[in-house]
């Protein structure tokens, strides 16, 4: 009796994974075997590892994901670790997280107005005597809009990881004579580690491929892997080829997970 | 919890609720049952106030769906499961449909006003004889400029886009074949060239460029264009103009060596099945009177030369739109290509991107 019911609470869980998860990475491995004449063949992994043009397109996106989260970090860190601190922390931490209601088109063309030849930043360049700069396009700006699009996501991880932090543990630092700093680098930060890896796996992998701020802000002078997916599925019709780039993908976002997934040493209470 | 559910349930109630108010508004004012059109276009590529008035003419009502790229249109069709009876292929589009059965032949026996289309624009290579497509707009490759920064008249030639002065000047246009296509013809080559070799020499000197591109934008590069973020852009004629109408110093020219010769054309998909009504239509867009006012507010070349003699004269003398003769012998259309030769252009042109 207790089996059955525990059956039909499961039956929904197992049909999302199999229809939503399970089959559509199915799907890419299948195509990613395919050239476009429909032959099955490894073609597809040979050109990906031997052509310089693919490979030079991953490490830029590897370097442009890698930079983008360090600077998600890097901002958000401090943030997260003063809205902690503060009364309404929960309200301020709210409004970090409203603009995640908002459409990304809509902030990407936003930050066109702001960052354009006659934006407001200009016009407040202007205002102090500065001259205009040619900021959209830059490898720059497509860093700053990346980054500013992923800190919510890395924010509510380590804004959780550190009001988990129990009081006690600064207090017992402070006593036994640690200063500000060393609180900070051998207590807090060690042990919001957690909270910054998962703010990783949620930010570097969907940089690895963000192909509409890359051709919006970036100019396509931005070339990443999501680019080639793109033209792959809409222009060459070459599924096979954009499948095998997905694979890649797939493999490096388990690479990335393993890297950052070294056992949790759980805190017993 | 409780709250939260019932100020759902209120926003479902009441989109349902317009929604359904609204459909009742249009059903009361055309749909009539079975007579109907189904057209498949690209977004705003139609004159609405025309639709009306064919709906008074014949009681077909149309029912529009829009496609924003020839491959997402192809695919859609290939896939089933639509009804369309007219899509809107460009060139090479119709060439491949045809070569993959996906269109439907045109019975001329049903075709009235034919001949009102001039013969530049007809018999082209892409569909000879017109068995299986009318077109519906031209245009070119160009280029766009700002005459706050460009003298005009000053730019005519491929070859002084890459000239010095241009230094991270120039705005491209999205498109493989468009950018490799001006290289190649800047170098004396065919648009539909197959050489290998011809392609890495015009890719090469693509990458001699790249200090003068700006950026290499889609559809945005009209609002970049009308904001003046940059003097110079390669675009087609139909964005330009439209362009052009948000920004009074933008001027077009189509370089005087040659450039390309766009179609987008009307044709039958194989899903057609309201064969009365696609007639009634075709010919209802080939009397001049329609295809003037739908030039009109689109903005694009007509090639019913009947309806270019009813458009406004400042729009019929404008060189930019409707070259004279000896430009319009020097443009070349595009002709379907192989997969193999697609994914070179592709690989080529991604290789430019990359190129810093």
């Amino acid at each position: 009796m207790k089996k059955n019911f525990r059956g039909l609470f499961f039956t929904p869980y197992v049909l999302w994974l199999g229809m939503f998860v399970i089959a559509p990475v199915a799907l890419i491995f299948y195509y990613s075997f395919f050239d476009i004449h429909h032959n099955f063949t490894l073609s597809n992994y040979q050109e990906f590892f031997t052509s310089g043009t693919y490979l030079t397109m991953t490490a830029n996106s590897v370097l442009y994901a890698f930079l983008i989260t360090l600077f998600a970090i890097l901002i958000s860190y401090p943030m997260a670790l003063v809205i902690s601190k503060l009364k309404h922390r929960n309200l301020w931490i709210l409004l970090i997280i409203l603009p995640t209601w908002i459409n990304l088109l809509l902030k990407a063309y936003a930050f066109i107005g702001l960052l354009s030849h006659d934006g407001l930043v200009n016009e407040l360049f202007q205002f102090f005597g500065l001259p205009v700069q040619h900021m959209l396009f830059t490898d720059a700006s497509f860093i700053l809009v990346a980054a500013y699009i992923q800190i919510p996501f890395m924010i509510l991880p380590i804004f959780n990881s550190l009001t988990d932090i129990s009081d006690s543990y600064i207090r017992a630092s402070r006593d036994l004579g640690a200063t500000k700093w060393q609180t900070l680098t051998k207590v807090i930060i060690p042990m919001t580690m957690p909270g910054i890896k998962s703010g990783i796996q949620i930010v570097f992998i969907p940089s690895l491929s963000l192909f509409m701020l890359s051709r919006l802000i970036g100019g396509n002078k931005v070339i990443t892997l999501g680019t080639a997916v793109e033209e792959h599925f809409l222009t060459t019709m070459n599924w096979g080829m954009g499948s095998t780039i997905g694979v890649v993908l797939i493999i490096s976002m388990v690479i990335v997970m393993l890297l950052t997934n070294t056992k949790r040493k759980r805190r017993r209470a | 919890m409780k709250k939260f559910l019932a100020a759902f349930i209120a926003i479902l109630a009441i989109c349902a609720g317009l929604a359904y108010g609204s459909n009742q508004l249009t059903k009361s004012t055309g749909d009539t049952g079975n007579k109907v059109l189904n057209l498949y276009n690209w977004g705003d590529y139609i004159d609405p106030a025309l639709l009306t008035k064919f709906q008074k003419e014949t009681g077909y009502h149309v029912n529009v769906e829009t496609f924003d790229s020839n491959e997402a249109m192809y695919t859609k069709i290939k896939q089933g499961g639509t009804s369309y009876d007219i899509t809107v292929p460009s060139d090479y589009m119709v060439q491949k449909m045809k070569a993959d059965h996906m269109l439907i032949p045109l019975d001329k026996s049903k075709l009235k006003g034919m001949n009102n289309y001039g013969s530049s624009f007809m018999n082209k290579s892409f569909d000879p004889g017109n068995k299986y497509s009318i077109p519906y707009f031209w245009g070119t490759l160009g280029i766009i400029y700002n005459d706050q920064s460009v003298k005009p008249g000053s730019l005519t030639h491929w070859n002084q886009l890459w000239s010095k002065k241009y230094r991270n000047d120039i705005m491209l246009i999205d498109s493989s074949r468009d950018i490799l296509g001006f290289s190649l013809i800047s170098m004396g080559h065919s648009v539909n060239t197959t050489n290998s070799t011809e392609l890495v020499a015009a890719k090469n000197k693509l990458n001699r460029l790249s200090p003068n591109v700006k950026a290499v934008v889609a559809d945005e590069i009209k609002m970049y264009m009308a904001e003046g973020e940059a003097p110079v852009a390669v675009d087609w004629s139909g964005e330009a103009s439209e362009m052009m109408s948000q920004n009074s110093h933008l001027h077009y020219v189509v370089p005087t060596e040659g450039s390309n010769m766009w179609f987008d054309d009307l044709a039958i998909p194989k899903t057609a099945k309201h064969f009365k009504a696609i007639y009634a239509f075709l010919n209802f867009m080939n009397k001049p009177e329609n295809a003037a006012q739908n030039a009109e507010y689109i903005g694009y070349s007509t090639p019913n030369m009947a309806a270019y003699k009813l458009l406004p004269k400042n729009v019929r003398d404008d060189k930019q739109f409707y070259p004279d003769q000896q430009v319009l012998d020097r443009l070349q259309v595009y002709s379907n290509l192989s997969p193999q030769k697609v994914q070179e252009y592709n690989d080529l042109y991604l290789e430019f991107k990359m190129h810093h």
